[in-house]
């Protein structure tokens, strides 16, 4: 590279070196476990997930209705006020018609997945989650959606309370 | 503050798999680096490590595993980490040793080695996702990438051509550069277009691959380098570095803001008004070919949703105006996280002394811009160098 180096070091090995046992190799496989306490502002997301609606936190100093909800406003650095409850619609920002699952192994049917900006709370503000009940010719960017909900028997307190998100049916604004 | 110039790097191969161990690596890239400035590790004061997740090695407490092969043992020694920002935040951290005027050689190390995970590291980026609200939903990396490339190309109205481009010129650059793993002289914005859907708009040559390497500069202070007579220098003329909210679904992925503020900062301690003017090249962050564009946005070298025009309009050629990942970036040169060092500070280092080989840029050039990205799309470093 530069162009008075001539020796540049690495030994390159193939896959096929490795699975064959071909090299000198060690293996280990850690068994880490975790459980994480929700905390404060999430643990009552996540309650308010099982009564099948949304909950934000505001800051008065700020204006902005946060969500995900926090217990602190990361702009005015001070503790948020109040719980208020906001919307299950909103809009696409953003989304992926993924065809690789969560080890980057190959599916034949893709997931719909992308960012939805919740009714209610500030401008841009929402969560990531799939998208149903339309193909991926349909999903666009600024489409409206709902979100459809598991039965409340089936609810755990999780963002899988909720199925996907799906477009707005007539009548629904 | 003391004046910091650059006066030596090194770095390995940069492949799928390297049978070195890290130290292995880490010691190659640096006694490179040692031999190229003529320095030995006793001129060495302190030393910086960067490397990203413990995870991809599976081994903790990384930085002091890769502490011997870093020429790091018994001297003062920081492992910094800021994800794939470290690339080039591992200079800005061995930047202010020597600054401040603690240090008068400080040696820089990255190392990346992603093939011990099996079968595949994508398990383990997938653990920086929020453990609440994102991993119930089993996601992958590339969907960040994936949202935010949608985004992008929506807002603006960005060709997939266009931005397929940005993948073709790194590969092709990469044929110059002899630690290249996906070098391609040949290439095509077809061949792009037609590859395998991974995440849409993701396709598989939009993306830079895992990698085993590592990377290794030397930062001395302007008295070391006189006294030495050091020739090969290229001066620290500006750094910045910024993050943004973790809370990655309140922003607006369509604009890298966090680039700009640590660009701006950078600019104004290099005394740089108009970035457009008086920077010759750049070395942005290219993971995905779509970065390189959102970066050159972010670096303020193209107004918004102009990059895709400028690359289309062969600006960012290597014989362009504005030459941009002459090295072959990562999209061709390989992307073992932090050690990207190699073609991001590295490469303004070659270029600016005219030891880039057949990667030179034919124009005469002194002023460069590099900068890395990390996290979940909320980290940008940036390092400027006048030759």
């Amino acid at each position: 590279m530069t162009a008075r180096i001539s020796r540049w070091p690495g030994i390159e090995l193939r896959a096929a070196d490795l699975l064959e046992g071909k090299i000198t190799q060690t293996r280990f496989r850690p068994d880490a476990k975790y459980a994480w306490s929700a905390g404060e502002a999430m643990s009552r997301f996540l309650e308010e997930l099982q009564n099948g609606r949304f909950i934000a936190r505001t800051c008065h100093k700020c204006q902005r209705i946060l969500f995900p909800p926090r217990m602190f406003c990361e702009e005015c650095f001070r503790p948020t006020d109040e719980w208020t409850f906001i919307h299950d619609t909103g809009t696409i920002e953003t989304f992926s018609v993924s065809y690789l699952d969560t080890d980057a192994k190959r599916i034949t049917e893709p997931i719909l997945v992308g960012v939805v900006s919740l009714d209610g709370a500030s401008p841009k503000m929402g969560m990531m989650h799939y998208f149903g009940e339309m193909t991926k010719e349909e999903i666009r960017i600024g489409m409206r959606v709902k979100a459809e909900w598991k039965p409340p028997t089936e609810r755990r307190g999780s963002v899988l309370d909720i199925r996907y998100f799906r477009p707005l049916r007539e009548g629904e604004r | 503050m003391t004046k910091v110039g650059v006066v030596g790097a090194g770095m390995t191969l940069f492949r799928r798999r390297l049978q070195e161990t890290g130290k292995e690596m880490c010691f190659e890239a640096t006694k490179m680096a040692l031999d190229s400035a003529g320095l030995t590790r006793g001129d060495v004061d302190m030393v910086v490590c960067g490397t990203a997740p413990d995870a991809f090695d599976g081994v903790a407490m990384k930085g002091e595993y890769l502490l011997d092969g870093s020429g790091g043992y018994r001297k003062p020694y920081t492992r910094v980490f800021t994800g794939g920002g470290t690339g080039v935040f591992s200079t800005i951290a061995g930047w202010w040793h020597v600054a401040s005027g603690l240090a008068d050689v400080v040696l820089v190390v990255n190392e990346e080695k992603m093939s011990s995970c099996q079968p595949h590291p994508q398990s383990v980026f997938a653990n920086i996702w929020d453990p609440i609200l994102d991993r119930p939903l089993k996601p992958n990396l590339v969907w960040i990438f994936a949202m935010e490339m949608n985004r992008y190309m929506t807002v603006y109205g960005v060709k997939k051509e266009d931005i397929a481009r940005v993948a073709v010129k790194n590969k092709r650059n990469a044929v110059g550069h002899p630690c290249a793993q996906l070098a391609d002289p040949n290439i095509t914005v077809d061949d792009v277009l037609n590859s395998e859907v991974m995440a849409w708009p993701v396709q598989r040559l939009d993306i830079s691959p895992p990698s085993d390497g590592a990377s290794a500069v030397i930062l001395a202070s302007e008295d070391f380098i006189r006294k030495r007579h050091i020739k090969d220098r290229a001066w620290i003329s500006g750094v910045g570095w910024c993050i943004d909210s973790t809370m990655w679904t309140d922003r607006d992925l369509v604009f890298p803001e966090y680039v700009a503020r640590a660009a701006k900062h950078a600019y104004k301690m290099a005394k740089i008004d108009e970035p457009r003017r008086q920077i010759d090249f750049a070395e942005p962050y290219d993971p995905f070919d779509y970065k390189e564009l959102h970066h050159l946005e972010g670096l303020l070298l193209a107004d918004k949703g102009e990059a895709p025009v400028l690359t289309r309009e062969g600006v960012t050629e290597r014989d362009g105006k504005l030459p941009v990942c002459p090295s072959g970036g990562l999209l061709g040169v390989g992307n073992p996280i932090a050690a990207t060092m190699g073609m991001k500070i590295g490469e303004l280092f070659w270029q600016l002394t005219g030891q880039a080989g057949k990667r030179q840029i034919p124009h005469e050039v002194h002023t460069g811009v590099s900068q890395a990205w990390g996290d979940l799309m909320q980290y940008g470093s940036v390092v400027v160098m006048k030759g």
